[in-house]
């Protein structure tokens, strides 16, 4: 046994199902019994509910029975928000199905449990519902003025917080700088869309009850599930089948899925919910939607002062499970990988009519990290520096680590430099340069540009004690624990709780090494909180660095065990034994052995173990980590611009990643590729679009674009490493790297082609009908002010023609 | 409500079907052949994607009336005496899914695209698969699973099955 798992290019194990189509997606599964939900959502941005009349369609056939908002409104208690992020936080009241006010398009408002999906969806046309119309509030900034109308009018204000973060004298940094940059970015409104839409299914036993989900936290959803209704934790199991994709969508506590519960309570029977897509699109937890009013202070060498961050983030109707604390925690960030001498950062997060906002990949990091790699490329522009070189200028070291950064963290690890080399050879810096330059000379109509995005992030969320600082609801621990079977086949459960990540792969390979076993050997459970009664679940690129570490430690625990029962079979002492290849030898006396398979057996049968050990060498391990971890890495993209037409077109894109020990590349490569396509998607494509009446006009994927094949460059992908010194493995996460560096990567390329024209912003997604007003606003300069984006704001409609969204909000397919 | 005949996997069906009734949920909620799963409600994300005499179709864009009288093949009946299609091998080999959940569209409607081209380009298989939405993969390695399988598939059968044979044992 010499082959090392960790490092090898394993293909995944979970494969063999999700090919064949053998898969366990939660709408797969219908007991016999199975009733089915589909819930009437609301056509209004704001309204009171004035009447809910249900009598048609209960009479409808195939009808079991329907529910509006109130009669249920005793036993469905409020939807949790796990993150009080100030002690004066305005937190309402949130009803999974709404009773007396709707405020947004798609909330709940009725509900036709029915024998089958056709027959539920019809019934709903026969539910009457009033509504006595109450003002939208669809725009941040106007939800903040003098006079605005209110979402929650009892909270008086639209405001639900604001919350401070400052180190260093920032009055000093901007008093007589030489450069001060100040700059508006909007971070528009995403839909994560998860291919596999929202399912759950409810099957009661007596007064116990297991959910199905398509969730990525069953852990989380099963405590809050219990604290939202009042059932005993410990009679609720949660089950997250196989679930295609999350990417934070589904780290949520859905009103739907508490509904189910009691639906299959009152109801003793299984009932079962599944979204269409233009439901989700309304209902699922949207992303991002900021606006970031930036001050940027630096010396005219190039070097950082200081920087300001002042930002609006919309909260949507409600908070939910972690929603205020999202723009928090890209608090941390807005420095970058550079040093300066003072941050300050205020964030006020905003209601508003619109779906609630939470976490969608990179959670935070996106926007800070987009903000300060743009504000360094404006920089440059404004020092008519090279990006990289004004870059370099002010990042740490790589002899500077461990570093504190202004934010208050310690970097542990990092080689910008390297990275920065890597990402330069393998784009052809500056043969794309001279091209650049030859375009612009000859007055190309296709022009060149250059992004540059040199990020890092924190991962492995996180430090229970950073959490409770920061006044979250729960620790950031992750548990696993390891099995030895009889036989000496390994299982391996774990509380992280994959969705697509192939931890099925990578956990087994870790056990494989640690144990000395054949990766063959191992079987990994989770997702199941009969089976894995301790987890918290997968998100934030934690998995692998506090998960993958928790089953580190537990095995090496399993060794110890062993190594007991080792020595009292080999009558030596336990230090005279070593351990390798899974096999523990007396030292000097190589063919004295038992490997731990063998072990394993001797300790099933506890016919002959010392005293006071005993029969098991099961273990299980929780690992709290001491600190974040901080992947970093350096991307470049080339894009083409037609200044005739707009249109932007990717040339190349080289992403160099630093995520520190790799246990399987191949899983690696293709969290990078995937997250890079979502972070491109902001950039071009993706826009959540609400209009003036706070109407979604972006509910079907025709509206929404999600790009295709055919809309993505090929992406050259390197790595460095530099190991984590935070953790045995070494390890980072890599989640959310490609996702967190590509938009400014684009965006930057994009303002560079235009440069010579004037052009230092375009809003996103950068249409080409956006970049086409940019490049004109440049030429008659008595139009909107071109870098303000005000003018191109997100309610322009500039992904084309908006269909199906208006009014036709009840769930119907 | 109308009766059809509709031969799945190999197996032939006839039930009474409501006319508005979707071929995907036909094949789902009726059938049990729940390995085609369903995205979206707008025919764009092509998971439902499933043969009918051979060509692709998005199940959730046909009726199952009309598919009466045809052959349906889906994910779950590919691949002959419990051997995987050289697709579903190579989507395996080059790390072309992690979800998965588009997985069984994307895998169909990248057969049907090799039927039309034995040996299609990069360019190609990304304008082929436009109708195929992924969240997971960014399409590099589903464009190189694609470009492996059509390979394999263009290879002698003779010869594949030498290759097989080495390949099993270890």
């Amino acid at each position: 046994m010499t082959v090392e798992e960790v490092g090898a290019p394993r293909r995944r194990v979970e494969d063999a199902r999700l090919v064949t189509g053998r898969t366990r997606w939660t709408d797969n599964m219908a007991p016999a019994g199975t009733l089915y939900v589909a819930f009437l959502r609301s056509p209004q941005a704001h309204a009171r509910i004035t009447r809910v009349d249900t009598a048609r369609a209960k009479e409808r056939p195939g009808v079991v029975a329907v529910f509006g908002g109130a009669d249920l409104a005793e036993e469905q208690g409020s939807l949790p928000c796990a993150w009080v992020v100030t002690e004066d936080m305005r937190h309402p009241e949130h009803p999974p199905m709404a009773v007396e006010e709707v405020r947004y398009v798609g909330e709940p408002v009725a509900c036709v449990v029915a024998r089958d999906r056709y027959a539920a969806v019809d019934a709903l046309e026969d539910i009457d519902v009033d509504y006595e119309p109450l003002p939208a509030v669809v725009d941040m900034e106007e939800a903040l003025a003098e006079g605005a109308n209110l979402v929650h009018a009892d909270l008086g204000t639209n405001a639900s917080y604001t919350w401070v973060f400052e180190n260093g004298d920032l009055d000093a940094a901007l008093r007589d700088a030489p450069v001060v940059l100040e700059r508006r970015y909007v971070q528009q409104r995403l839909i994560p869309t998860a291919m596999e839409p929202r399912s759950v299914l409810c099957v009661p036993e007596g007064d116990e009850f297991t959910l199905y989900s398509a969730t990525q936290i069953p852990h989380i959803l099963r405590l809050m599930l219990a604290t939202v209704t009042g059932i005993p934790e410990h009679r609720i199991r949660v089950v997250a089948p196989d679930v295609g994709g999350g990417f934070g969508s589904k780290l949520q506590v859905y009103g739907e899925e508490v509904l189910a519960l009691l639906l299959a309570r009152r109801l003793g029977r299984p009932v079962k919910w599944t979204e269409t897509r233009s439901e989700g699109n309304m209902a699922v937890h949207h992303g991002r939607d900021q606006i970031q009013r930036l001050t940027l202070a630096a010396e005219r060498d190039g070097r950082i002062r200081g920087l300001k961050v002042d930002l609006l983030a919309d909260m949507g109707a409600y908070l939910m499970l972690v929603t205020p604390g999202i723009p928090l925690l890209g608090a941390f960030m807005y420095n970058g990988i550079y040093k300066m001498d003072a941050l300050s950062f205020t964030c006020t997060g905003v209601f508003t009519t619109k779906t609630p906002t939470d976490a969608y990949r990179g959670a935070g990091r996106p926007e800070a990290t987009y903000a300060i790699e743009r504000l360094m490329d404006e920089l440059a522009a404004e020092l008519d520096l090279d990006p990289i070189e004004v870059r370099r200028r002010n990042w740490i070291g790589h002899g500077e680590f461990p570093y504190e950064t202004i934010a208050g963290l310690t970097y542990d690890s990092g080689d910008y430099e390297s990275a920065t080399e890597k990402a330069l050879q393998l784009f052809e810096y500056d043969k794309l340069r001279a091209e650049q330059a030859d375009r612009r000379e000859r007055r190309d109509p296709v022009q060149l540009g250059i992004g540059v995005s040199t990020f890092t992030e924190m991962c492995g969320l996180a430090p229970s004690r950073v959490l409770g600082s920061l006044s979250y609801g729960a620790g950031g621990w992750e548990h696993a624990s390891v099995r030895i079977l009889p036989s000496g086949k390994v299982e391996v459960v774990t509380g992280s709780s994959a969705h697509g990540q192939g931890h099925e792969t990578a956990w087994a390979q870790i056990a494989a090494d640690r144990l000395g076993v054949p990766f063959e050997d191992v079987k990994v459970l989770h997702g199941d909180t009969a089976v894995s009664p301790k987890g918290m679940d997968t998100y934030g690129s934690r998995s692998l660095a506090v998960g993958g570490v928790a089953l580190y430690s537990a095995c090496d625990k399993v060794v110890e065990k062993a190594r007991r029962v080792a020595a009292h079979l080999l009558e030596a002492s336990e230090q005279d034994l070593d351990f390798s290849g899974g096999r523990f030898s007396v030292r000097g006396v190589a063919d004295e052995g038992r490997t731990l398979q063998e072990v394993a057996l001797a300790a099933f049968a506890a016919h002959d173990l010392p005293d006071g050990i005993e029969p098991s060498l099961d273990s299980d391990a929780t690992h709290d980590p001491d600190n974040f971890s901080f992947p970093h890495g350096t991307h470049l993209c080339a894009a083409e611009v037609d200044t005739e037409t707009g249109m932007v077109t990717l040339r190349s894109y080289v992403a160099v990643d630093d995520v520190g020990k790799v246990v399987n590349p191949l899983i690696v490569e293709g969290q990078v590729h995937g997250g890079l396509a979502q972070g491109i998607a902001q950039a071009l494509y993706e826009e959540a679009v609400y209009d003036a009446d706070g109407n979604l006009t972006t509910t079907t994927m025709a509206d929404y674009l999600v790009p295709s094949a055919a809309d993505l460059p090929v992406f050259v992908t390197d790595r460095t490493e530099t190991p984590a010194t935070t953790n045995p493995l070494g390890v980072k996460g890599v989640g959310e790297a490609g996702t967190i560096a590509s938009t400014p990567a684009v965006v930057n390329a994009i303002v560079d082609a235009l440069r010579p024209f004037g052009v230092r912003d375009v809003p996103m997604p950068c249409t080409p009908e956006r970049v086409w007003r940019a490049l004109r606003a440049e030429e008659e300069p008595d139009e909107s002010e071109p870098g303000a984006g005000g003018g191109l704001g997100s309610a322009d409609g500039g992904l084309g023609p908006a269909g199906g969204g208006s009014g036709s909000a009840g769930g119907a397919r | 409500m109308p009766p059809i005949r509709v031969e799945v996997d190999g197996a032939t069906y006839e039930d009474d079907v409501e006319p508005r009734l979707l071929l995907v949920h036909y094949l789902r909620d009726r059938l049990g052949k729940v390995g085609t799963p369903v995205g979206c409600d707008t025919g764009n994300c092509g998971a439902c994607t499933v043969l009918m005499d051979g060509l692709s179709v998005k199940s959730c864009s046909v009726l199952a009336v009309q598919a009466d009288g045809h052959d349906v093949t889906t994910v779950e009946g590919l691949g002959a005496g419990g051997a995987e299609h050289p697709m579903q091998r190579a989507f395996h080999e080059e790390h072309a899914l992690q979800c998965g959940y588009c997985t069984p569209g994307m895998i169909m409607a990248s057969i049907d695209l090799l039927r039309e081209n034995a040996d299609p380009s990069e360019a190609e298989i990304r304008d082929g698969l436009e109708g195929n939405l992924c969240r997971c993969t960014g399409y590099q390695n589903i464009v190189r699973a694609v470009r492996r399988a059509a390979g394999e598939m263009r290879r002698p059968a003779e010869e594949r099955a030498t290759a097989e044979e080495r390949e099993a044992t270890p």
